[in-house]
């Protein structure tokens, strides 16, 4: 087959990085900048490393404890420690325990780990969400991981391309959450198995990196490999200053070959929600009318600084409905140190939420608002399976964080009242 | 690669790995013991009768959802030998190959219980019930090498090994 002159972002980071002359379809084995575990992932491939005997690449790799921290019981109180164990032992400096991280995602950005034009993998399948600051980041095994940790390369599959642009601006509170809802529930949660979504257009430009990142994180549910927004002037500006090294920047030629296109005008998007149980399974939240018990705000898809700042928006001077508890998350110190200075937390407890330090708790059932019987949840999370939040028959309605906080006031899915 | 012989157990699509190992169980505790939880909250049936070769056969999108490599671990200390699905989710076929659970791209026809024989090296699958074959394309060169070469880890080790 003749390859096309010209490339998408995806080939041309995983070019650069194999030294190859790569396009969709080709096996390349690159050299990656950062491979990140976490608490749950690192411990298999910490056992599979060590049985290697050899030297770890040690500033390449990042451990942060994030899904079963602050400890929730004795096994997960062990397996932090195996973390902590691992970063002594090989004394990597990039371990952030407890106190000092956060989700681990939202720590990857904020430590400046992730720029324009890197490839970075982790053992957690939201390692996509570093797409929306340009770089390729992909979800891997905690085996493929261990194996990083050794040779600091790993083997992809250059993924074909998917075009998504953008236009417009968002309208009120409607968010990147709600975009990405509707490109799930459009193209279904197998829809980009394999392959990137790339993000250009003039949208993207009126979208804050928080929306992009929101974005990114959950191309994954619709089985994309990586999620990636074009770099502009937001991002260099997100970038400068916290950014560990220097980085090249990337941008996809104008001939490149994408295997389908999709546009979608921001002003047109309208608040969404993924009912249970697949993140495909969305409708616009105003057609939804189901009573909640709980509502949750957090997690790397939505729990950061913005995200806070809507739902606080909307709750001010409220009350939280009776029947109802809400739980409020920040992805990391950073956001939680940052709500604080802002008054944001003050905010949530007066109208009756809880309020943690950052960890991925409920997210996944893990702690911290796990869902009995029947119970169901409004959330800002990312995946809604089939007693992904704990009971087998409790539910999970997955939104943005203002449709979270104006359902938390009604006690049922709802929109929120907007005066802006 | 040799034949795998065993009974199918018929999903459906989109199966995630939330159901295939729920969270709560993934501590290194259970390592060795994800078997005894495979499926545990949606099918508990499954890990008390599920037998040393029997094969998975799914829908769509097998595997989607999070990363946890203890989703194919947990299928294959149960003893599964192999997932036959119409498509995987990525994550969840790589992971596969490192752990030494086959993970094989196919539309079969096939019920709870039949005797399938899997034929990796002529791409063939047999349902021993209804005589019916079903062919499956076989994997790229790169994939091929590292299902026999044993996964990541013993390709690493080959690397390594070389390079002294």
């Amino acid at each position: 087959m003749t390859k096309c002159k010209g490339k998408t972002i995806s080939e041309k980071i995983l070019s650069a990085k194999s030294s190859t002359d790569a396009y969709a379809g080709d096996v390349v084995e690159a050299d990656i900048d950062y491979v990140m575990v976490n608490d749950i992932t690192g411990p298999i491939a910490f056992r599979e490393f060590e049985a290697l005997s050899c030297d770890a690449l040690r500033e390449r790799i990042v451990l942060i404890p994030d899904h079963f921290v602050p400890n929730k019981d004795v096994p997960s109180a062990e397996q932090a420690r195996e973390m902590r164990t691992f970063a002594r032992k090989h004394r990597i400096e990039n371990y952030y325990d407890v106190g000092r991280g956060g989700v681990c995602h939202q720590v990857m950005i904020e430590e400046g780990f992730v720029a324009p034009g890197r490839l970075i993998v982790g053992a957690d399948s939201h390692t996509c969400t570093y797409g929306a600051l340009c770089a390729f980041s992909t979800g891997i095994g905690s085996t493929e991981a261990a194996a990083c940790f050794a040779e600091g390369r790993l083997w992809f599959k250059v993924p074909e391309t998917m075009s998504v642009s953008l236009i417009g601006r968002f309208k009120g509170y409607v968010s990147g959450k709600d975009l990405i809802l509707r490109i799930i529930g459009d193209i279904g949660v197998d829809g980009g198995n394999y392959k990137t979504l790339e993000f250009s257009g003039g949208g993207v430009e009126s979208m804050t990196i928080s929306d992009r990142l929101t974005v990114s994180n959950m191309v994954v549910e619709a089985g994309a490999k990586a999620g990636i927004f074009l770099a502009d002037k937001v991002t260099e500006e997100f970038v400068k200053g916290i950014v560990k090294g220097t980085y090249s920047k990337v941008s996809p030629d104008k001939e490149a070959h994408y295997s389908s296109e999709l546009e979608y005008d921001l002003s047109s998007l309208e608040f969404m929600v993924a009912l249970p149980n697949s993140p495909g399974n969305v409708k616009p939240a105003k057609e939804v009318d189901v009573l909640i018990d709980q509502a949750f705000l957090g997690s790397c898809t939505n729990g950061r600084i913005e995200d806070l700042r809507t739902a606080a928006s909307i709750l001010r001077g409220k009350r939280i409905h009776s029947s109802v508890r809400m739980i409020v998350v920040p992805a990391s110190m950073k956001v939680y140190r940052q709500a604080l200075n802002e008054g944001l937390l003050g905010v949530f407890i007066e109208s009756g939420a809880y309020v943690s330090g950052p960890t991925c708790a409920a997210c996944l059932g893990g702690h911290m608002g796990v869902l009995g019987d029947g119970e169901r949840c409004v959330s800002s999370t990312n995946r809604n399976f089939v007693g992904r939040m704990g009971h087998k028959n409790s539910e999970v309605y997955l939104a943005g964080p203002a449709v979270v906080a104006a359902s938390a006031l009604k006690g049922r899915i709802a929109v929120p009242d907007e005066s802006i | 690669m040799d034949n795998v012989r065993g009974r199918a157990w018929r999903f459906g699509d989109h199966i995630d790995t939330d159901q295939i190992i729920p969270a709560e169980r993934l501590t290194s505790d259970n390592m060795d013991k994800l078997g005894l939880f495979v499926f545990g909250k949606v099918n508990p049936d499954f890990a008390k009768n599920v037998e040393a070769g029997d094969i998975v056969v799914a829908g769509r999108n097998f595997g989607c959802g999070s990363s946890r490599e203890q989703a194919p671990r947990a299928l294959k200390q149960a003893g599964v030998s192999c997932v036959i699905a119409e498509s995987f989710a990525r994550i969840f076929f790589r992971n596969s190959i490192n752990v030494g659970l086959l993970p094989i791209e196919c539309r079969i026809e096939a019920r709870d219980g039949d005797l399938l024989v899997i034929c990796p090296d002529e791409g063939t699958i047999t349902n021993e019930n209804t005589g019916k074959t079903f062919a499956f394309k076989q994997y790229p060169p790169f994939i091929k090498d590292l299902i026999e070469s044993g996964g990541l880890m013993a390709r690493v080790r080959e690397n390594r090994r070389c390079s002294r």
